[in-house]
C-alpha cells in the first residue's frame, strides 16, 4: 500500500506566544467540561511516544474526587534523536506555563511542575524567569495556580511517568506497578495529569484557535501537526514541525542525503525502516487507513549506506543496558543477554540461528516488561534484525 | 563546623526535610561538591533523618550523581548514535590525549574529570558535550582542544584567589 | 457485602471478592502460578515476572501478584505464550546466577533451583553473565554471608529489612545491568545498621544471603575426645526443627530433639528454658527494684519504661537507632548468655569439669545470637561463654548428617541441673511470651496471688498483632511492696522491629506511658526467627505459636519461680535475684552505636 499523503511543513508551535494571557483568561473563564470536549473533539494525543489521547487523560483526572491533584510537565526529554521538547521551552515556555495552569483548572490541581531533565540544566534560570512573571500575572486574575522546577539527575527511565513521580518524591526512579494509574494515583499517590511538553504546546493552540484548527490537520486517528527533530545523515538536521500521516518515503525526500538506507523513527525504542519500506511507512498512530503506521516522539535519524546497522544496534542496547532501571527480570537481564548475544554472533561465538533465540527474547521482553523501556527494546532490535541480518553475522 | 554540613542544613532549610526533597539536597551538594562522599551522603541521611542506605540507594540511580570525587570541571561526552556517528570518538581521544587521562578517570590536580553520557539531545549538533552545566556541540578535535584551553587558563585565574 | 465479581481461569468460572489479585483468585481456584519476588510478609514488587499470566485480549501478558482481577477477566495461566516466557524469564534469571548449585548452602533449598528444575530447563543457550563480573562474598559479619553472584535481585530482602525491621541496612543501589542488593556505601553488613536478626536470609530465595554456619566447628568438638560439649537449646527451636525433618508446621518435637542431640554426640543436654526461667527472676526483680526507685524513691537515674534484652536483634537495634534510651534496657542478659555464664561456672563446679574443657554449644532460632555470642563482654565466666551458635537450620543439617531417622526417635529428657523449665520458660518463644511469664511471677510475687488470668492465660499478650498493650491493678499488695498499692502496671509488646521503632517514637515523643515493654526483634517472637526453617509465613508463625502455648498449657509448672532447679540454683550458688554474683554473671551492659 502506497501512501500518498504529502509533507506539509506547519508552523504553530513556535509561533508567538505573546498572546497567553489573553488565552489563558479565556480558557479559565470556561468549564472544565467545555474545555474537556474541546480537547476531545480535536483528537489530540500525547505527543511523548505513547500516543494516549490528551482530553480523555485530563477529564479521568477531573472526575477524581481528590482535594490534591498535581499537573505535570514531562520535560524529561531523554529519548536518543530527541530534542524538540528543549526548543519549546527555550522559545515559547508560556504556552506550556499556559496550558499547565488551564489544567489545572479543568481538573482541580493548584500546583505543577515541570520535571526538567539534568542535562537541561542550563535552561532553568530562563524557565524560572517565565514562571516568575507566569504566576505574577495569575495572582492579578486571581487563579490559584504555582508551577516549580523540579530537576532531575540523569536517567532516562524517569521520562517514564510513574518513574518520574518516584523520582519527584525523592526515590530512585523505578516504575510503579500499573493500574493504579496517575489519573487516580500518581504524584504522591494524587490524582495527576502528566503531559509532555510538546502535548501542552498543542492545547494551547487549541485553547486559542479551537479543535477544528488542529484537527483539520494530519489524518484520521492522527490529527494535527507534530515536532520532529531530524539527525543522523541529514544535510539539514533540526526541528520541524510537520503534519502527521506523511509517509517516510516523503519525508526522506525532504529530509535524506540521497543515499538513505534506513530510518530510525521514534528513538532507540522505536522502529528501524529499511529503504525498501519507507512507501508503505506512514508517520502517525496505528489506525486502518493510515497502513504500516508508527508512532513515535519525534525522533527520526537517518542512516546512509555507509553506516554499520550492527554498531547501530549495539549502540541502542548499551543505552538500554545502561539505562533499564533494572528492577524487573526481562528488561535488567534480557538487555544484556541481546547486547552479549549479538556480540557473540558477530564474534562467531553463537552461530546465526542464535539470533532466532534472540529475537524470541526480544518478544518475550516485549509482552513481560514491567514498563515502556523494556517492552520497548524489542522494537529496534527486531526490526534491525529482521531487516539487516547479514550484517549481523561474522 | 565543617562546610559541607553547613551546605546541608542550608539546602534542608531552603527545600525542606521530607522525603520529596531529597533530590534536590543531593543535587545542591553534587552542584557544590561535584560529587556525593560517604561523609555527605550521611549529613543528608542526618539531616533528613532518612537511612543512610536509601540515600546511597537514591543517589547511585542517578548518573549525574556521582559518589567518587569528581575534579573541579566535569565532561561529559555524549556516546549515544548520532554523537557515535559524527565523531565522538576522535574527540575523546583528543581529550584523553590533551588531559592524559581515560574515561572515568580524574586528572591529577582534580582540574577535570572524563566521563561518558547518554544522549544530550543535541543530536542535530553532534557530537556534544557537557562541562559541568555548560553545552558544547558540533565538536572536533580542534575546537574541543580549544574549548579545554579555555577552560585550563580560567583554571590558572582562579588559582590566584 | 460487596458484590462478587466473575473470571474465568483457565476455562473454568469462578466467583470472587473484587480486588483480589489474578494470584489469590487462582489459589482460590486451585490453580497454582510460580511466583519468586512475591511473598506473603511483604508488599508486592512484580519485579521478578515469574508469575506473568495472559489476558485474553491483551497482547501483553500480566502479572499475577500485582494485577487485580476484573469483571469477565479471561485469564490463560499456561498458555504457549505463558510457557515460553515464563521459561525465558527463568532463564535469564539462572544467567546472572551463579548455579554451582552442588556447592550451594542453599542446594535442595532454594526457590530458583526449584523453579529451573519445574520447568525443566536443561540447557544453558544464554550467555552466562555471573562470571563476567567481580562479585563480592562478605563473610565479616559472624551471623549473615552475602554473596552476591547468587543474588537475583528480587528485592526480598530489601523489603524485609525496610518494611518488617525498619532497620534499612539494606538497600537497591546503581540501575541498570550495575543494579544491585548492598548497604551504605557497599560496606560489609558487621559494619552498618544491620542487626544481624537474619530476616533477610529467611526470605532470601536462594543462597545469596545465608547464616554463617558453625557446624564443621561443632563436629570437630563432639570429635575431640578431650572435650566437654554441652548444648541449650531455645524455646522456639523445639516448635521449628520438625519443619525440616519431614513433619507439618506446629509439630513440637522436644523429646525427639532432645534424643537427636545425644545421638549427634554432646555430652550433655539442657534447656534454655532453665535460663529464660532465671531471666524472669532476675528481670522480674529488677522490674520490682525499678519500680520502687522510681515511685518511692523518685531516683532521676532509674529509667523506666523497662525495655527486655533478650532478643540480641533488638539489643543492637536499639543501640543504633536509640542509643540515647539504652539505660531502659534491663541489664539482664539474654537467656542463652546467662546459660552460657552458668555452663563454666556453676555447671562446671557442679559437674567438677575444668571449665576450659567445656565447649558450650546452643541452637537457637536466631543468628543475632552468633553475633551477642561474639560479643566481647560476654566472657565473664572467664572464658567465651558460649562457643558456637547453630540455628535450627543448622541442627536439622547435622541430624540428616549423621543418618538419624528422626520420625522414629524415642522422646528423650533433659540432662539435670540446667534442663528443668516451666511452661513460662516454653513461651519465651513467642512474642509476649516473656511478658506473660514475667507478670505470671511478678504479680504472685507481689500480691502472693496467681495472676488474674483465666488458667493463668494471659490473653491480651498474645497473637501477631504488632504492638499490644495491656495493664494489670496491683491491689491488695504484700506488705513489703505496699507501696505498689493501686498502681496500674502497664506493658506494651512489639515484635518485629518495624513495630519496635514505633513504640521507641511513642516514647520518645512522650506519648507513651509504659512501666515494662517486650521487644523481639522478629515478627512473631523468636518463633519467627532469622534461623528458624525457611520458608516462614505467617500462617506458618501462628501455627509454631500455637504449638509454643499448647507446650506450656501441658507443663506441669508454669510459673517460673516455682521451676525446682531455679530454686536450687539460688540455694547452691546464686544466693538470690540481683544478688552480686548473679550480677557478675548473669547482667550486662550495652555499647552505644552510629545510626549513620
Amino acid at each position: 500500500m502506497t501512501i500518498s499523503y504529502q509533507l506539509k511543513r506547519v508552523d504553530f508551535i513556535f509561533k508567538n506566544e505573546n498572546d497567553w494571557e489573553d488565552v489563558l483568561s479565556k480558557s479559565i473563564s470556561r468549564t472544565p467540561q467545555e474545555l474537556i470536549n474541546e480537547l476531545i473533539s480535536s483528537e489530540l494525543k500525547g505527543r511523548g511516544g505513547a500516543g494516549f489521547p490528551t482530553g480523555l487523560k485530563w477529564k479521568l483526572s477531573s472526575e477524581e474526587g481528590d482535594d490534591t491533584k498535581y499537573v505535570i510537565c514531562n520535560a524529561d526529554e531523554g529519548e536518543p534523536g530527541t530534542f524538540k521538547d528543549r526548543e519549546i521551552l527555550s522559545r515559547v515556555p508560556f504556552k506550556v506555563l499556559t496550558s499547565m495552569a488551564v489544567c489545572g483548572h479543568v481538573i482541580g490541581a493548584k500546583e505543577g511542575y515541570i520535571y526538567l531533565r539534568g542535562e537541561y540544566f542550563f535552561l532553568q534560570p530562563e524557565l524560572n524567569k517565565a514562571i516568575s512573571e507566569f504566576e505574577y500575572y495569575c495572582k492579578e486574575i486571581n487563579l490559584d495556580f504555582k508551577i516549580r522546577i523540579f530537576m532531575g539527575s540523569g536517567a532516562y527511565i524517569c521520562g517514564e511517568e510513574t518513574a518520574l513521580f518516584e523520582s519527584m518524591e525523592g526515590k530512585r526512579g523505578e516504575p510503579r506497578n500499573k493500574p493504579p494509574y496517575p489519573s487516580s494515583y500518581g504524584y504522591m499517590g494524587k490524582p495527576t495529569v502528566i503531559n509532555n511538553v510538546e502535548t501542552l504546546a498543542h492545547t494551547f493552540t487549541i485553547f486559542k484557535y479551537g479543535a477544528k484548527r488542529f484537527y483539520d490537520l494530519g489524518v484520521q486517528y492522527s490529527r494535527g501537526s507534530k515536532l520532529f527533530s531530524v539527525s543522523g545523515d541529514t544535510p539539514k538536521p533540526g526541528i520541524y514541525e510537520l503534519e502527521l500521516g506523511m509517509s517516510l518515503a516523503d519525508f526522506v525526500d525532504e529530509f535524506g542525503d540521497g543515499d538513505t538506507k534506513a530510518v530510525q523513527v521514534g528513538g532507540a525504542s522505536g522502529f528501524l525502516v529499511p529503504r525498501k519500506r519507507f512507501n508503505e511507512t506512514a508517520i502517525g498512530f496505528q489506525g486502518k487507513l493510515t497502513g504500516i503506521s508508527l508512532p513515535t516522539g519525534g525522533s527520526m535519524m537517518l542512516f546512509n549506506s555507509s553506516r554499520s546497522m550492527f554498531n547501530v544496534l549495539d549502540n541502542y542496547l548499551e543505552f538500554f543496558r545502561e539505562e533499564s532501571c533494572g528492577q524487573c527480570t526481562p528488561c535488567r537481564v534480557g538487555c544484556q543477554q541481546l547486547l552479549s548475544g549479538i556480540k557473540a554472533v558477530k564474534r562467531g561465538e553463537k552461530n546465526a540461528q542464535y539470533l532466532d533465540k534472540l529475537m524470541r527474547l526480544a518478544e518475550t521482553m516485549q509482552y513481560t516488561a514491567k514498563c515502556g523501556l523494556g517492552q520497548s527494546v524489542a522494537n529496534s532490535f527486531s526490526s534491525i534484525v529482521e531487516n539487516f541480518r547479514e550484517e549481523m553475522i561474522y | 563546623m565543617n562546610p559541607v554540613s553547613d551546605l546541608i542544613k542550608n539546602l534542608a532549610d531552603q527545600h525542606g526535610r521530607s522525603r520529596h526533597n531529597l533530590l534536590p539536597i543531593l543535587q545542591g551538594v553534587v552542584e557544590q561538591e561535584k560529587y556525593l562522599s560517604e561523609f555527605s551522603m550521611t549529613e543528608i541521611a542526618r539531616e533528613l533523618d532518612l537511612p543512610a542506605a536509601e540515600v546511597y540507594g537514591t543517589a547511585t540511580f542517578y548518573s549525574f550523581l556521582e559518589h567518587k570525587k569528581m575534579g573541579r570541571y566535569i565532561i561529559r561526552i555524549c556516546k549515544t548514535i548520532t554523537c557515535s556517528m559524527k565523531g565522538k570518538n576522535q574527540v575523546l581521544l583528543a581529550i584523553e590525549d590533551m588531559l592524559k587521562i581515560n574515561v572515568g578517570e580524574t586528572t591529577p590536580d582534580g582540574t577535570f574529570s572524563l566521563l561518558q553520557t547518554n544522549c544530550l539531545g543535541f543530536c542535530h549538533k553532534a557530537p556534544a558535550m557537557l562541562i559541568n552545566n555548560e553545552v558544547f556541540t558540533d565538536l572536533t578535535p580542534e575546537k574541543v582542544r580549544d574549548i579545554l584551553s579555555t577552560y585550563m587558563k580560567k583554571k590558572g585565574a582562579s588559582y590566584d584567589n | 457485602m460487596t458484590k462478587k465479581i466473575k473470571i474465568s481461569i483457565n476455562g473454568v468460572f469462578v466467583e470472587i471478592e473484587p480486588g483480589t489479585t489474578i494470584l489469590d483468585a487462582a489459589l482460590q481456584a486451585g490453580v497454582i502460578i510460580p511466583t519468586l519476588c512475591y511473598h506473603k510478609d511483604l508488599c508486592v514488587a512484580g519485579n521478578c515476572r515469574v508469575c506473568v499470566i495472559e489476558i485474553a485480549g491483551q497482547k501483553r501478558l500480566a502479572v499475577a501478584c500485582a494485577t487485580p482481577c476484573e469483571e469477565g477477566m479471561e485469564i490463560l495461566t499456561n498458555s504457549l505464550k505463558v510457557r515460553n516466557s515464563r521459561k525465558h524469564i527463568i532463564e535469564l534469571l539462572l544467567s546472572e546466577h551463579n548455579a554451582d548449585c552442588t556447592r550451594c548452602y542453599k542446594n535442595g533449598n532454594c526457590e530458583l533451583q526449584n523453579l529451573a528444575s519445574e520447568f525443566k530447563i536443561m540447557t544453558q543457550d544464554f550467555i552466562q553473565l555471573a562470571p563476567l563480573r567481580k562479585y563480592t562474598i562478605d563473610m565479616f559479619s559472624p551471623s549473615i554471608v552475602k554473596d552476591d553472584s547468587k543474588c537475583i535481585r528480587c528485592q526480598r530482602c530489601v523489603r524485609t529489612c525496610v518494611e518488617l525491621q525498619g532497620v534499612n541496612a539494606l538497600t537497591v543501589a546503581h540501575k541498570g545491568d550495575h543494579m544491585k542488593i548492598t548497604t551504605f556505601f557497599e560496606k560489609a553488613m558487621n559494619d552498618v545498621v544491620c542487626t544481624n536478626c537474619g530476616q533477610c536470609i529467611n526470605h532470601c530465595p536462594t543462597g545469596a544471603l545465608v547464616e554463617k554456619n558453625y557446624i564443621e566447628e561443632v563436629w570437630d568438638a563432639i570429635a575431640d575426645k578431650t572435650k566437654h560439649v554441652i548444648v541449650q537449646t531455645a524455646p522456639a527451636v523445639r516448635v521449628g526443627l520438625g519443619e525440616e525433618l519431614g513433619f507439618e508446621p506446629g509439630a513440637r518435637v522436644t523429646g525427639k530433639m532432645v534424643a537427636a542431640l545425644k545421638r549427634l554426640g554432646f555430652d550433655a543436654v539442657m534447656d534454655t528454658d532453665f535460663t529464660a526461667d532465671l531471666t524472669i527472676m532476675e528481670e522480674g526483680t529488677e522490674l520490682l527494684t525499678r519500680l520502687k526507685k522510681v515511685l518511692v524513691d523518685h531516683d532521676p537515674e532509674v529509667k523506666l519504661p523497662m525495655a527486655t534484652s533478650c532478643s540480641p536483634g533488638w539489643i543492637k537495634y536499639i543501640e543504633h537507632m536509640f542509643p540515647n534510651y539504652l539505660d531502659h534496657l534491663s541489664t539482664c542478659k539474654s537467656p542463652q548468655q546467662m546459660f552460657g555464664a552458668l555452663a563454666k561456672t556453676y555447671y562446671a563446679k557442679a559437674r567438677n569439669l575444668d571449665p576450659e574443657k567445656i565447649v558450650s554449644v546452643s541452637i537457637m532460632p536466631c543468628t543475632a545470637k552468633k553475633f551477642e555470642a561474639a560479643r566481647p563482654e560476654m566472657h565473664d565466666s572467664g572464658y567465651r561463654d558460649v562457643d558456637y551458635v547453630l540455628t535450627t537450620r543448622e541442627l536439622a543439617i547435622m541430624i540428616k548428617q549423621a543418618g538419624i531417622d528422626f520420625m522414629k526417635l524415642e522422646d528423650m529428657h533433659y540432662d539435670r541441673l540446667m534442663g528443668e523449665s516451666t511452661g513460662a520458660g516454653v513461651i519465651f518463644g513467642a512474642t509476649g511470651g516473656v511478658m506473660e511469664a514475667a507478670l505470671r511471677t511478678a504479680y504472685e510475687l507481689v500480691t502472693g496471688r496467681e495472676v488474674p488470668f483465666e488458667n493463668l492465660n494471659i490473653a491480651p499478650v498474645r497473637g501477631m498483632e504488632g504492638v499490644k498493650e495491656a495493664s494489670i491493678k496491683i491491689e491488695n499488695p504484700l506488705k513489703e511492696w505496699a507501696f505498689l498499692e493501686g498502681v496500674e502496671l502497664k506493658c506494651a509488646v512489639a515484635h518485629g522491629l518495624v513495630n519496635a521503632g514505633k513504640v521507641m517514637e511513642a516514647i520518645r515523643s512522650g506519648k507513651a506511658s509504659y512501666h515494662f515493654i517486650e521487644f523481639m526483634a522478629c515478627p512473631g517472637g523468636c518463633l519467627g526467627g532469622g534461623g528458624q526453617p525457611i520458608p516462614t509465613s505467617p500462617e506458618i508463625r501462628r501455627k509454631r505459636a500455637e504449638a509454643i502455648y499448647a507446650e506450656d498449657a501441658g507443663m506441669p509448672i508454669r510459673k517460673s519461680h516455682q521451676n525446682p532447679e531455679i530454686i536450687k540454683i539460688y540455694k547452691d550458688f546464686l544466693d538470690h535475684p540481683n544478688s552480686e554474683k548473679s550480677h557478675h554473671l548473669l547482667h550486662t551492659h550495652y555499647t552505644s552505636r552510629e545510626r549513620f
